[in-house]
């Protein structure tokens, strides 16, 4: 699933490191996240929609092909 | 949250150091120390099942603070483990049975093997997604 993840984590002046504490996961999964190798539960997407103050697609772009 | 997971580490090596050195006095205690007491032998063995139930419990305790893709990691590399004990120990007690190899087949293999298949996946999982 592609992301914007870090997009919207350095518009926020965050680091991976922050980002993690915030959501509570570890800065290896922000990073597993933000390099397109993981797929965040929904729980982590809503925590994130709600700290980036977006919806979850905006930022989260599910491709049909590659999950199915 | 690291704090935390120092906390569950420290507590599960100080459960598995006591649980292997519960299994080691077991083991040569009745031929070394106590001479095949028979009481003795009982306690110990039951202090080294007790010692690996709480060890047991220090792991879940562990992999109950994992975040989702530590989870997903171990999780993978526990299926494959499994998968791949089921499967090798199968045919290793099938070589013995049928003495295609010349030696008992011993659990002690399989344990060693479940160790190591589990470290390779666990490599192997990191790097894949880490």
């Amino acid at each position: 699933m592609k992301n914007k993840v870090r997009e919207l984590r350095k518009h926020k002046g965050l680091t991976q490191e922050q980002l993690a504490e915030v959501i509570g996961v570890s800065r290896q999964t922000i990073n597993a996240i933000e390099k397109e190798k993981f797929d965040p539960s929904l729980p982590t997407a809503f925590k994130m929609s709600k700290l980036f103050d977006l919806p979850i697609e905006d930022f989260f772009h599910f491709e049909e092909s590659h999950s199915m | 949250m690291i704090k935390e997971r120092k906390k569950h580490l420290k507590n599960l090596g100080l459960w598995t150091w006591s649980w292997v050195g519960t299994l080691a006095i077991a083991t040569f205690g009745p031929k070394f120390i106590w001479d095949d007491h028979t009481t003795l032998t009982t306690f110990a063995i039951i202090t080294n099942l007790a010692n690996g139930v709480l060890m047991i419990l220090a792991n879940r305790k562990l992999f109950n603070h994992y975040d989702e893709l530590e989870r997903k990691i171990h999780l993978e590399s526990l299926a494959l483990t499994l998968g791949l004990t089921v499967i090798v120990g199968l045919t290793y007690s099938l070589l013995d049975q049928t003495n295609l190899i010349p030696f008992d087949a011993e659990i002690g293999i399989i344990i060693g093997f479940v160790g190591l298949t589990y470290m390779i996946t666990l490599l192997i999982n990191r790097k894949r997604y880490l």
